[in-house]
């Protein structure tokens, strides 16, 4: 195989979500959204949460961006859709440990095809930039809020 | 000439990453230091170290004797008429922030006028805009033609208005590879009493510069983009303008004398040089200086371009969607790109794994990168050292990502 770290990396999985991002649309039911952006990339996404009380009963995402930052929103938008609140926020936690650390810690179902990353530290923003939209989206407590992440 | 003799002064070059051996493309970011420049750092520290401009004693007369003589050839370097017109910076961006602060607030005045290009880095842009709000002075820019990279000079007599009383230009483009006409584009200014500023950050250590001959009132480049150590730049500027600007900065080495109310300053260039400066940086450009031109400023220009329109047409001629940036002809050693469908992260990420060091981003030239409507671009950057053997084995590693990516 020409390329071992990198098949960590780019996972089937990542390269599949990445080509045909999910929930790859607006959402005209959202609550709230919040932005995403990689001022060192350009890569910018936009998050759209419906909240139903504590629950995401609907999300979806617009946005441009690498490989890794793509996919990550798409599966991320597969993985929270019916999750309370408080589920995301310990999910952001596991997600955020596996891709500085390697280790999976828990269930984090398909999500575990970002592990690679950790080996790839100048991606690690990349894989992490959807969650930190989506944490941002859910502190805004239903109301529509636009903030951008500006980790260097 | 027979490069691989240059290409064995540098060390680094010997390195391996991801198991590959090195192909270092990212010489516009910082290029890599020959063994000289290495050697003279170490036996500065060994034989010379003191504070300059300060002791009696004879180590200090060292330090300042080899921190002056890396003055005059500076000088000498950029044909300057006399060494004081040499102030020693940070690198490219102080010095400009140096013109900005110290010419800029004592001579512009709300509603005058800084002309930029649209192909400005942002450390020539970022001072500007500071300026500008400090002043009330207003920026304008010479437009790019698009993807091929050029100035629009068709109007340029129409920008070089009234009210402009400054014009910086970059020298060549980071990310284009463009090469701006800065003799001509100094004179032109000149001619309507415009002063002008040449970001030489790319140019210096790539081709001659005669400051003379360009006829610039302003000058900066950095000693890391030419073989230097970092940490330290060259900021040419007129001696005559360089006497009516006060200083940038307050500190020691830059005064006559100091009263608890008030001080008097230096005449240029110490005027613009507060503090213990960066000396082993200066001795080291001075090493950096002599080993360049002991090869051949105008060969390595020769060379420099060379590769860059060989990578041009090899990247032109590759299979599947290739966006190229930057004139098709005569354009400097640098190469933005983009392969269709794969975002420039993901090309530099690969092509590390291979070896090949390039740069993605959107190259501190974040307007030109929107006015292009892209985010970022894949960039290699030669520098002598490099060969076409390194570009083709480019070409075939982008041809792999194609393949990886499956587009
Ligand atoms: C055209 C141009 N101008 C200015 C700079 C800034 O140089 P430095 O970071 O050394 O001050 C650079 C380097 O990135 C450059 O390419």
């Amino acid at each position: 195989m020409m390329f071992d770290d990198l098949s960590d990396l780019y996972q089937q999985v990542i390269l599949d979500h990445c080509k045909h991002p999910r929930n790859f649309h607006e959402l005209p039911t959202a609550t709230c959204s919040a932005q995403g952006r990689n001022p060192l990339c350009g890569d910018q996404l936009k998050l759209f949460l419906a909240l139903d009380g504590e629950v995401i009963k609907d999300i979806s995402f617009l946005g441009s961006g690498c490989c890794i930052s793509k996919a990550s929103a798409s599966l991320l938008t597969d993985s929270v859709k019916g999750k309370t609140k408080a589920e995301v926020l310990s999910l952001f936690e596991q997600v955020h440990e596996m891709v500085t650390s390697g280790e999976v810690k828990g269930d984090v179902g398909k999500l575990a095809v970002f592990a690679g990353v950790h080996k790839f530290p100048a991606r690690v923003k990349c894989a992490i930039l959807a969650w930190h939209a989506l944490k941002s989206a859910l502190s805004g407590a239903g109301e529509p809020v636009s903030t951008e992440t500006e980790e260097m | 000439m027979d490069w691989s003799h240059s290409r064995a002064d540098f060390p680094i070059l010997n390195e391996r990453v991801h198991g590959q051996p090195l192909i270092y493309f990212d010489n516009a970011a910082t290029t890599q230091k020959p063994r000289v420049v290495l050697d003279r750092l170490r036996s500065y520290y060994e034989h010379e170290n003191a504070n300059v401009h300060r002791g009696i004693h004879e180590l200090s007369n060292r330090a300042t004797a080899g921190f002056e003589a890396a003055r005059a050839r500076a000088a000498q370097f950029l044909n300057a008429r006399s060494a004081d017109e040499i102030i020693f910076t940070r690198g490219t961006t102080e010095g400009i922030n140096l013109v900005a602060a110290a010419w800029g607030s004592k001579h512009l005045q709300p509603g005058d006028k800084i002309l930029l290009t649209e192909m400005e880095h942002h450390s020539n842009i970022v001072p500007w805009q500071l300026l500008a709000a400090r002043t009330g002075a207003e920026l304008l820019f010479l437009p790019v033609t698009g993807d091929i990279g050029l100035l629009d000079l068709t109007r340029l007599d129409e920008w070089l208005t009234k009210g402009v009383k400054l014009f910086a230009m970059t020298h060549i483009s980071n990310s284009l590879g463009t090469i701006n006409p800065v003799i001509e584009l100094c004179a032109r200014a000149r001619r309507m009493g415009i002063h002008t500023l040449v970001d030489a950050a790319q140019s210096a250590g790539h081709r001659p510069l005669d400051v003379q001959e360009i006829g610039c009132d302003f000058l900066a480049f950095s000693g890391h983009k030419m073989c230097g150590p970092t940490g330290i730049g060259v900021l040419y500027g007129r001696q005559e303008i360089l006497e009516t600007m006060p200083p940038y900065q307050g500190g020691g080495e830059m005064i006559l004398s100091v009263s608890f109310q008030k001080s008097t300053w230096k005449n240029p260039p110490h005027r613009f040089e507060a503090g213990t400066p960066d000396i082993s940086g200066a001795v080291g450009l001075h090493a950096a200086m002599d080993y360049l031109d002991a090869i051949g400023r105008q060969k390595i220009a020769e060379h420099d371009q060379e590769l860059g329109a060989y990578a041009n047409e090899k990247l032109a001629g590759m299979k599947g969607g290739i966006r190229l940036f930057g004139p098709h002809i005569g354009r400097a050693g640098v190469v933005s790109f983009l392969l269709e469908g794969v975002h420039a992260h993901d090309v530099v990420t690969v092509a590390d794994q291979r070896g090949v060091a390039l740069r993605g981003g959107h190259h501190c030239n974040q307007p030109l990168m929107h006015k292009l409507g892209v985010e970022s671009t894949a960039r290699a950057s030669f520098y002598f050292y490099n060969t076409k053997q390194e570009i083709d084995r480019l070409v075939e590693v982008l041809g792999e990502i194609q393949k990886f990516f499956g587009v």
